[in-house]
Formats: C-alpha cells, structure tokens, sequence
C-alpha cells in the first residue's frame, strides 16, 4: 500500500524530474524515508525528491498510527476520556489530563481548591521537563552525541517515580479527577520531588555542558530548518518551536490557569527558530520549570485536594466497599450518570508542544456530542515538507527530532 | 564492581579429558538466545516504554540485546511495541517477510496483543491476525520490568528450539494460515 | 482589555449585516453564525481589520447534526484567536446535508490546510478550493467518512467479543 503512494508521489514528481533533466542533465532521485525508519521516531512517511543528497520536494504522509481519539470520545464518558488523553502526547501525560479535567470543570463551573492546583502545576512542569528531556536527548543522539541521552533518562525514571506516588503508573498517568486530584501527593512523594529538585539542575547542567557549547552538535543545527515568525504564525506553530522563532506566546502566561500567576518565571525565547534555538528554548524551558516546581513546593498551601463536589468526584474507596450510597455514586459518575449542563467550552493549556486545545460540545447526555482536540504537533508538522527543502538529508532527521512530533498527538 | 565473571551453565553432556560432548541443538539454543538482536519496531506509547527499558536504568544490553538492530535483515527478535493501525499493518507484515529465519516476534503492549483500548475501525486488533507471535506482553504500557521479562520468556523458548522446527511441515503450516510463503 | 466583546460584535454586524446571526457567549467566549458563503470573507477581515487583529487561526473542526434540517446537518467551527488583546471568537457555519460544501481558509491561513483535509477526511465535508484535498488520517481505500454520527465505532471482525463468553447464551458448552 505504501508503495502505490510512494508511485502516486512519484508519479507527482515526474515533470519536475524531466524539467530538470532538460534544464541542465542533472538527475533527480525519489527516496522513501520512513514510515519506519530508524531515524524517524515515530511514524513519519516523508517521500523525498533528491537532487543529489539535497531534498528538493517532500510530502508527509501521516495517519499510521491514527486510532480514533475523537470518534471514542464521543462514545465514552468523561472519566473514560482520560486515558484517551493520556494517548495522546505520551511523553507528558499529565498536562493532557489536567488539561482534559480543566476543560470539564470549566464546563461543570467547579471551583478547583488552591492545593490541588499547586500539585497539578508541579505535575505539569515535571511532564514538561520529561517531554523537553527526550526531545533534547533525543536530538543529540541523531546529532551524534548518544552519552547525554544516558546522563538524563536516568531523571526521567525519577519523575516518573514521583508521578507513581501520585497516580500509580509511569506513563499513561490517568492522573486527577473532575474537581481536583485522586489523592494528595504523599509525603514520600514529597520527599522524591524534593531529591529530585536538588540533584536534576546539577545533572541537567552536565548535559548541557556536554551538549549545548559542542562544535559538531552546533555545526549540526545552527541554520538549519530555520523559520521566520511570519510563517510558523501562519502555519500555526505554538508552543517551544514558536517560541524559537521568536515570538513569546504562551498560555500560562495569557490565559493562565490552575494558578500560575501565582509563580514567578520567564518565557525564553529563541531568534531565528531554527534547531538550534529550538533546542536552547527547551533546555531554557527545563529550567523555568525547576523555578517553578520549586516555587510551588515552597508555597505548597495546605488544605483539601479536590472539590467538595460529590456529584462529580468519587468518592473514597473505603466508603465504596462498604457503604452502599457510595457504591451506587460509584458506579453512577463512572457509568457518567452525572448532571451535565448543555454548552460548548473551550479550554486550553501550553502542553509540550504548545496549545493543547479541547473543544467540548455537550448536549447534556453522558457522553460529550463532540470532542475536538487541537493538536499542537498535528498543525505545525505540516510546515515540515516545507522547511527541508533545500536541505541535506541527514539535516532533515535533525529537524524532525527538534520539532519533537510525537506520533500519538499527530495522528489523533 | 565485582570482577567476578558469570558464565552460563553449559547443556548436559559428557566431559572427558579434553572434549566436551552434547547435543548441537542446545549449544546453538544457549548461543542464540544470548545474542537475540531486537528489532524495535515501536510506534507508541509503549515505544517509550522501550527507550526505559534501553537506557541504563534497566539496560535491556545486560540481556545480550546490546545492538537494535535497524534493519530486519539482520534482526532475530521482533519487538512490535504500540497500537498498529490498519494502514500500518501491511508495514509491520513487510518487515517481518524481510526478516531472515530464525526468527521470533514479542508483541509488546495490550495494543499490539489485542488493540487495546482502541477497538476502533482504524486499529488492528492484535498483531497476531497478520503475523505469528511468540510471545505477548501485557500492559497499557507493561513496565520495562515486564518488557525485559517478555524478553526472558523468549529466550527461554529459544533455548529450547529444536534446530529442525524452522524446516518442519507443521512451521510451515502456520506460517501458510497467515499466507506467508516460504521456498 | 483594549478589545471589549462588544466593538468585535458591532463591527462585525457593522460588516456582514444579515449574513451574521445568533451572537451568544457561552463561557465568556463570543460565539455567533455566519452565512457559508461569507465564510472567507469573514476570516479575512476578522485577520486584517486595525481593530479587530485576530491574527492566529486556532484551529477548525467539524460537527455532524443528523437530526437538524437538510440544510443544517454539517458545520464547521473556526476559533480564532487575537495576540495582542487576547481575545478568542468562534465561529460556526452550517451546511448542507447532502452535499457540504464551504470555500477553502488556506488563502488565508496555510495553517488551515491539514486541519480542512481532516475534516474532510472524517466527515467528507468540500472545501472548495483546497490545494490538495485528500485523505489525511485514515487509508485512502476508505469510502466512509468515519465521524459521521452513523458510521460505527468499533471494528467489526473482532471474534472475542462474543456473548456467549459472558454467560449471556444458554450454550456455553459450545465455546471454541
Ligand atoms: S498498549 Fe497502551 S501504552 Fe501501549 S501503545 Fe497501546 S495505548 Fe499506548
């Protein structure tokens, strides 16, 4: 199947291959990069026209792994959306989550307690230095550099530790509920985020050291896939790659949510939006979180961890088991029987890559009527077959890994 | 560190005085499934469950899958790892008839094993309706614990292979029910 | 807050007259119809008014009404967002039935071209003018539009899910 697109491309390409020809002899290739490429992480069909090892014309091809996001939403209720969420951009799981929960609180009109917002924000920056950590590693290994990636996944495993005192899992976190969290995070859990906020800027800073100043790292990305802000505006960049490009865009700070105008920090931005600033704009952005996870945990108030919302939020697992009124509630919020005002919210926040949009139409049934995500990776991956052109190959692979397109958000 | 070196038992066998004799079916077991190159072939979320399990926390290299392979003709372990849409599948069945025998395939993650979650029209529900697998591995995403215990499950199958099962009729018999033909 | 809710409603009925109806603010976001053939228009001066400045198309989407009239059954929903004032419109379109068909935003926004092969990919909605309008997501066998409210959710080869597992059949035995 795949070859039939890659003939329907060529087919495409022919003309230009034949002008060329004519023009001045020199021969045009058609490469196939990917859907599985060990380059490419993740599944990006990219079919190339080379002139040599210069990309002339390329066309992505997504959708390998598309698995219906949307069409499940509208047949699950809102607890059963999470996981879905989760799926999404599953480097940073919980901002998708927290961002999912904030939509439907602002639907339901709850009031969020200050201590579940100051944990969610701790959350929340801890995904957002997991998802810039892989992103950077990442970039270095396809630069040449495989020593950085092992220095930090060793941090990564200690922020999945501490979203485990919270949620139980690593990865697809399933964290919070409508109204706040599932539990308040445990003084062990405290402990961890305090080990953590001691040794990760020093482990941090050895891979920047390592990385950041390395000639052949900066000969690899300086100038390349540079963007200008006119056109990641137009094509829809937000998040980190905008934010390279120059342009100091971010949700935390316009529409702020969850309290974060509670905190003190800077949005860095880039110049020229090419690799290399996009690679300074996340290690920047790695740092601004460490200020305020540790601003947050400062700060910490003390108080409830969710809502007194029972209508909305479960209620505790002992009251489930031997308690029959709870255990009808129980069953009644999961299975969505649950007051739902009619009304169209959106909501959004600055995930990983940018604004994490959800746009939730509800007719007042159990199950959202629709559920749009705007995904950030979705809308700016286009500008993708446009930015290598004129590049070499192995330029591309160092372009796409510093976009961080993450396959699960791309293809929904 | 220890300077202590561990060495596998050997097979059963007869030792005499200058020669060691077994069976070549376990010699070439042992070896085999102390070298299994991984073909990671990871497409979601459980992918980045795999990169854990390659980085030094859990180290899948103590388990003589040092090198990923990146390319399947040289791969011996299939690591099919995320949610395989349809318009995947005809890749991943690609990829496996480029393999060489032998060859072994892990599903890794409810997604490849069943679908998943995603019991949706665009999702493949289990890898094994279009390719043979060994061994699954449970979880939405299975920690790397279980990922690398996936991975001694299989070695321990290969351990115990029989030199002649690729060439059997009954092999053959299956890999025809996926209509894969082999010369 | 320079750019107030209402200057945006005043110019833009100021604009379009008739062509805009149903002005509405749920959640404090300004939300309001537009006549399909305006569609174009609208972004466009929405993007380039001195006032108005909603530089940045925050995305787009559509939505299946089955039980609406004919001429009702599809719309489209632009958001749209303005950087300097910080303010967000939304606007919807509704189309035909049986035959949706709206122009094109790539014109205007080059953001708006996956985001319309989407949509047109999960509800076979036309945008008229479109560079490129394929399938995006799902295969391009596919003749379905998957999103639209009748089409089902779940695959229909799985074998597992079968009732007799769960008790629900008096021949258990027979399981194989
Ligand atoms: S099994 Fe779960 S974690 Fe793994 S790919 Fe599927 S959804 Fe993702």
């Amino acid at each position: 199947m795949s070859d039939v697109l890659v003939k329907s491309v060529a087919d495409k390409y022919a003309e230009l291959i034949k002008q060329k020809e004519n023009e001045d002899g020199s021969e045009l290739s058609i490469l196939n990069l990917g859907p599985t490429h060990p380059a490419t992480h993740g599944i990006f069909q990219n079919v190339l026209l080379m002139d040599g090892e210069r990309i002339v014309e390329a066309e992505s091809t997504i959708g390998y792994i598309h698995r219906a996001f949307e069409k499940i939403a509208e047949n699950r209720p809102f607890y059963q959306i999470t996981p879905l969420t989760d799926r999404m951009n599953y480097c940073s799981s919980p901002i998708n989550n927290m961002g999912w929960w904030m939509t439907v609180e602002k639907l339901l009109k709850i009031e969020v307690p200050q201590r579940a917002q100051y944990i969610r924000v701790i959350m929340m920056e801890l995904a957002r230095i997991a998802d810039h950590l892989v992103c950077n590693s990442i970039l270095a290994v396809d630069a040449g550099a495989f020593t950085g990636f092992l220095y930090v996944f060793q941090y990564r495993e200690k922020i999945y530790e501490i979203y485990e005192e919270l949620c139980g899992s690593r990865l697809t976190t399933n964290m919070g509920r409508i109204g706040g969290l599932e539990r308040d995070l445990s003084d062990t859990g405290f402990r961890k985020l305090k080990a953590f906020l001691k040794e990760f800027p020093a482990a941090f800073k050895e891979f920047e050291d390592l990385v950041s100043r390395n000639r052949i790292f900066m000969d690899r990305c300086i100038d390349v896939g540079a963007i200008s802000a006119e056109k990641a505006i137009a094509y829809g960049f937000t998040g980190p790659n905008l934010r390279a490009a120059g342009v100091d865009y971010d949700i935390r700070i316009s529409n702020p949510y969850s309290s974060y105008q509670d905190f003190e920090f800077d949005i860095p931005v880039g110049k020229s939006g090419d690799t290399y600033d996009r690679y300074c704009v996340r290690n920047s952005e790695i740092w601004e979180s460490v200020r305020i996870i540790q601003q947050a945990f400062d700060k910490m108030p003390k108080g409830p961890y969710h809502a007194d919302v029972p209508d909305y939020y479960l209620p505790p697992k002992e009251e489930v088991y031997n308690n029959m009124e709870a255990l009808i509630y129980h069953f009644k919020i999961v299975m969505g029987e649950i007051p739902v005002p009619k009304g169209e919210v959106y909501h959004s926040v600055e995930g990983g890559n940018g604004e994490l949009g959800f746009y939730l139409i509800s007719d007042g049934s159990r199950v959202p009527y629709r559920l749009h995500f705007r995904r950030p990776c979705f809308i700016y991956y286009q500008a993708f077959a446009e930015m290598v052109k004129g590049h070499l190959l192995s330029d591309a692979i160092v372009m796409l890994s510093s976009m961080n397109v993450i396959a699960g958000e791309l293809d929904s | 560190m220890s300077n202590e070196i561990k060495m596998v038992e050997a097979p059963a066998g007869v030792a005499g005085e200058g020669f060691f004799a077994t069976q070549i079916d376990q010699v070439v077991g042992l070896a085999r499934s102390k070298s299994l190159w991984p073909l990671p072939f990871a497409t979601s979320c459980c992918g980045i469950e795999f990169m854990a399990t390659m980085a030094p926390h859990y180290d899948l290299a103590r388990f003589g899958s040092e090198r990923p392979s990146f390319s399947p003709r040289q791969a011996d372990m299939l690591m099919v790892m995320g949610t395989i849409a349809k318009k995947m599948a005809p890749v991943l069945r690609q990829v496996y008839e480029q393999m060489a025998e032998p060859r072994w395939v892990i599903s890794v993650g409810a997604c490849a094993c069943s679908g998943g979650i995603f019991d949706t029209y665009s999702v493949l529900q289990g890898i094994d309706k279009i390719i043979p697998v060994d061994v699954y591995v449970p979880g939405c995403p299975p920690r790397p614990e279980q990922i690398l215990d996936g991975i001694m499950k299989l070695q321990e199958l290969v351990k115990n292979e029989p030199m002649r099962r690729r060439n059997s009729p009954e092999y053959k018999a299956l890999l025809a029910s996926y209509g894969i033909i082999v010369n | 807050m320079a750019l107030a809710n209402e200057i945006i409603l005043q110019k833009i009925q100021e604009k379009f007259g008739e062509s805009v109806k149903n002005f509405t603010e749920p959640y404090g976001l300004i939300t309001f119809e537009v006549d399909k053939s305006k569609v174009i228009d609208l972004l466009q001066f929405m993007r380039d008014d001195e006032t108005l400045r909603f530089n940045f198309l925050t995305t787009l989407c559509g939505v299946h009404y089955p039980d609406n009239e004919i001429e009702s059954q599809f719309a489209v929903v632009y958001h749209m967002h303005n950087w300097m004032d910080n303010v967000r419109v939304r606007f919807k379109t509704y189309l035909n039935g049986e035959n949706p068909e709206v122009e094109s935003a790539t014109n205007v926004f080059l953001t708006a071209n996956w985001m319309e092969r989407e949509t047109y990919d999960f509800y076979g909605i036309i945008f008229k003018g479109h560079p490129d309008l394929r399938r995006i997501l799902n295969m391009d066998e596919m003749v379905s539009f998957p999103m639209r409210r009748e089409f089902p959710l779940e695959d229909g080869g799985r074998t597992d899910k079968d009732d007799r597992y769960f008790g629900r059949l008096p021949n258990n035995e027979n399981l194989n």
